[in-house]
C-alpha cells in the first residue's frame, strides 16, 4: 500500500490498457461489486424470500404460502411492540432537537470562531467510544444503588426508580443520539448566510423574530436531516432498549433479535419484521427527499 | 468536521448519509461539507455570558458525565457503592489477568484489521472506478455501496445470518470478517470520495502525458493524494468493526466470540466492575484513534488548500 514499496513494481496489473477497454472497470470495481452483491444483495433478497415462508428455518422443506408472517404482526401484542419502538424513536428525536439546537447555534454562531472545530471535536468524541460501555456506564448511574439516587438522597431527595423502564431506554438513547444531532445542525447553522440575520436586525427585528423567521427557515434541511437521522437510528437500536429498558421494554429490534438469537426462533416472523423495518426506513428517507426537495424550491 | 461513530452508532455514516438523503444529486459536496473545516466568517463576539452558553456547557457534562462515572469507579475499591472508599488498581490488574477478555480482543483486533485491510482496497479501487467511469447501472452500484450506512445494523446482522445458513456457510471467525468488510467498505468509500471529488484531475493527466502507463500514474500520483483520506477512513472503518456488537453476533455462531460479544454477554448479568477498567483502557484507546484520525484528516485538507 505504500506508494514508496509501488513505485519499483508498478504493473501489477494493466489497468486501462488500450487493447483492454473493460479491463479497467472490471479492476476498479468487479472486487466491491462482487463482495456487496453477494454479502448485501443476496442476503436481502433471501430474507424477503424468506418473509413470506411460514415458520421454517431454511434448510426445511419449502412451504410458501404467502403472507401469514405479515399478518402476524398485526397481533396487538406485536403491534404494541412496534408502537413502542416508534414511541422510543420520535421521542428520542424531539428530545435530541431540544437539547442538540442550542448547544449546535451556540458552537456555529456564538463560540469564539477559532475554537469551534475544538469544541465541536470534544463534544462528539465520546462517540468514538464503545456504545455498549456507555449504556453500561447508565447503568451505573441508574441503578437503585447508583450515582443518581446517591446524589438524591445527599440533598434530601426520595430516590427514583429508573433502570429497567423506558425513561432509563429515553436517556441512554438520546445520550447516543444526541451528538449525530448536534453533528448536523452545525453542520446546517455553520452556513447560514449571517447578512440575512444583520439585516433583519437593522430592519428592526427582535432577535426572536430573527431567529424563527430568518435562522430556523435556513436551518429547516438541517434539522429534517438531523431529526431523520435520529429517528432511523433509534428504531433500529438494540443495545439501549435491551440494556436499560428491562423486559417490559421489547422493541422491534429486541424482537427481531429473539426470532433469530433467542429462545423463540421463527426465522421467517424475523424476517417479516425486518423486511418491516427495512421499508420504514426507506419511508422515512423518501419523506425528506420530498420534504428536503419542497424547502429547496421555496 | 469528520466524528463518526456506528450504530451510528457512529456515527459518520449515519450523518453524511442523511445529507445525502436531504439532497441525493449533491451528495459529494455536501459530504466535503462535512469533512472539511471550513473557518466561518468572524462573528460578532458577545463577550456575554448567554444561555446557550451554559446550557452547551450542561450538555458538554452530560456527554462526558458517564465516562467520569466509569473512570471514577474503576479506581473505587467498592465498584458497588456509589461514595469513594479508596484508591485501587485492583479492576485493571483482574481485567489484564482475565483470559477470555483478552482472548475476545484478539479476535476483535483480527477481524478489524482484515476487515479494514480488505476494505481499504476494495473501498478505494470502487472509489476511484466510481469517479473514472461512466455506464449503465451506475446509480444503483453507488447507491448499493451506501446501503450500509442506511440500513439498520440488526437487519443487515440477519439477512447476512439467513443468506450464510441458505449457503450453508460454517459460522466463523470468517463469516464476521466478510460481514464487517461490507460496512467497512462504505465508510472507506465515503471518505475516499470526498478527498477524491476535491482532487485535481490534471495531475493524473500530466502524468500519463509525460509517459507514466495508468498503474505508474494510479501508485505514484493518485494514491499518495488520496493516502490521508484511506488512512482516515480505515480508522473510522476500524472503530467501527471494535465496536459491532449485532452483526458480530449474527455472524460468529458459536466459532467466535468478540470484544463486544463478551461484554454483552457480561454487563447483561449485572454491574462488573471490572468492566470499568475495561471501559477506561478502550474509551483512552479510542480516544487515540479519533485523535489521529481527526489530525491525518486535518493535515490532509491543509496540504491541498496550500
Amino acid at each position: 500500500m505504500t506508494p514508496l514499496a509501488s513505485r519499483n513494481t508498478p504493473t501489477a496489473s494493466d489497468i486501462g490498457r488500450p487493447e483492454s477497454k473493460w479491463l479497467g472497470p472490471l479492476v476498479l470495481l468487479g472486487p466491491s461489486g462482487i463482495w456487496l452483491g453477494l454479502l448485501l444483495v443476496m442476503p436481502a433478497l433471501v430474507i424477503l424470500e424468506l418473509s413470506f415462508v411460514p415458520g421454517i428455518r431454511p434448510g426445511d422443506v419449502v412451504n410458501p404460502s404467502g403472507l401469514d408472517n405479515y399478518t402476524q404482526i398485526f397481533q396487538p401484542i406485536y403491534l404494541q411492540v412496534i408502537g413502542r419502538s416508534l414511541f422510543f424513536a420520535i421521542n428520542t428525536t424531539i428530545i435530541c432537537l431540544l437539547l442538540g439546537f442550542p448547544v449546535a447555534y451556540w458552537i456555529a454562531l456564538l463560540s469564539p470562531a477559532r475554537w469551534r472545530n475544538l469544541l465541536l471535536l470534544c463534544f462528539v468524541l465520546p462517540l468514538w467510544t464503545s456504545s455498549l460501555l456507555r449504556s453500561y456506564a447508565w447503568i451505573t448511574i441508574l441503578r437503585p444503588t447508583g450515582v443518581l439516587n446517591t446524589l438524591l438522597a445527599s440533598i434530601g431527595l426520595p430516590p427514583l426508580t429508573l433502570l429497567n423502564s423506558s425513561s432509563a431506554v429515553l436517556i441512554g438513547m438520546s445520550y447516543s443520539l444526541l451528538p449525530y444531532m448536534v453533528l448536523i445542525l452545525y453542520a446546517s447553522l455553520e452556513k447560514l448566510d449571517r447578512r440575512l440575520l444583520e439585516a433583519a436586525a437593522d430592519l428592526g427585528a427582535h432577535p426572536s423574530e430573527a431567529f424563527w423567521k430568518v435562522t430556523v427557515p435556513q436551518t429547516l434541511p438541517g434539522i429534517a436531516a438531523g431529526s431523520l437521522l435520529v429517528f432511523i437510528t433509534g428504531l433500529g437500536d438494540f443495545v439501549d432498549p435491551e440494556l436499560l429498558g428491562g423486559a417490559s421494554s421489547m422493541t422491534a429490534a429486541r424482537l427481531i433479535y429473539n426470532q433469530f438469537l433467542g429462545a423463540t426462533q421463527n426465522w421467517g416472523f424475523g424476517s417479516a419484521l425486518s423486511m418491516l423495518l427495512i421499508l420504514a426506513v426507506s419511508l422515512a428517507i423518501a419523506l425528506l427527499i420530498k420534504y428536503g426537495d419542497s424547502t429547496s424550491k421555496r | 468536521m469528520a466524528i463518526p461513530r456506528r450504530n451510528a452508532k457512529l456515527g459518520e455514516r449515519r450523518v453524511i448519509l442523511s445529507h445525502q438523503g436531504a439532497n441525493i444529486q449533491d451528495s459529494d459536496t455536501i459530504a466535503r461539507r462535512i469533512h472539511v473545516s471550513v473557518i466561518g466568517p468572524q462573528a460578532k463576539t458577545n463577550p456575554r455570558a448567554s444561555w446557550q452558553a451554559l446550557f452547551s456547557l450542561l450538555m458538554f457534562g452530560f456527554m462526558y458525565l458517564p465516562i467520569v462515572v466509569l473512570t471514577f469507579y474503576s479506581f473505587n475499591q467498592s465498584a458497588y457503592s456509589a461514595s469513594w472508599t479508596g484508591f485501587t488498581l485492583a479492576w485493571y490488574r483482574k481485567f489484564f489477568a482475565d483470559e477470555r477478555i483478552l482472548a475476545a480482543l484478539q479476535t476483535s483486533l483480527i477481524v478489524a484489521l482484515v476487515a479494514v485491510a480488505i476494505a481499504a482496497v476494495l473501498g478505494t479501487l470502487m472509489t476511484v472506478g466510481l469517479t473514472r467511469y461512466h455506464f449503465p447501472g451506475k446509480g444503483l452500484y453507488r447507491g448499493m455501496s451506501y446501503l450500509p450506512l442506511i440500513i439498520p445494523d440488526i437487519a443487515i446482522a440477519v439477512a447476512t445470518l439467513v443468506f450464510l445458513a441458505v449457503v450453508a456457510m460454517p459460522l466463523s471467525l470468517w463469516t464476521i470478517v466478510a460481514a464487517h468488510v461490507v460496512f467497512c467498505l462504505s465508510y472507506v468509500a465515503i471518505v475516499v470520495s470526498t478527498r477524491l471529488t476535491g482532487l485535481d484531475s490534471h495531475l493524473e493527466e500530466a502524468a500519463l502525458d509525460l509517459g507514466a502507463t495508468p498503474t505508474q500514474a494510479f501508485m505514484q500520483v493518485l494514491l499518495p493524494e488520496l493516502m490521508p483520506a484511506i488512512v482516515s477512513g480505515c480508522l473510522l472503518a476500524f472503530v467501527l468493526s471494535m465496536d459491532d456488537f449485532l452483526i458480530a453476533s449474527f455472524t460468529a455462531g458459536g466459532g467466535a466470540t468478540t470484544l463486544p460479544m463478551e461484554i454483552f454477554s457480561r454487563i447483561r448479568t449485572g454491574v462488573k466492575p471490572d468492566i470499568n477498567a475495561l471501559s477506561v483502557v478502550l474509551i483512552l484507546a479510542s480516544g487515540f484513534v479519533a485523535f489521529v484520525a481527526e489530525s491525518i484528516r486535518y493535515q490532509g485538507s491543509q496540504k491541498r488548500f496550500k
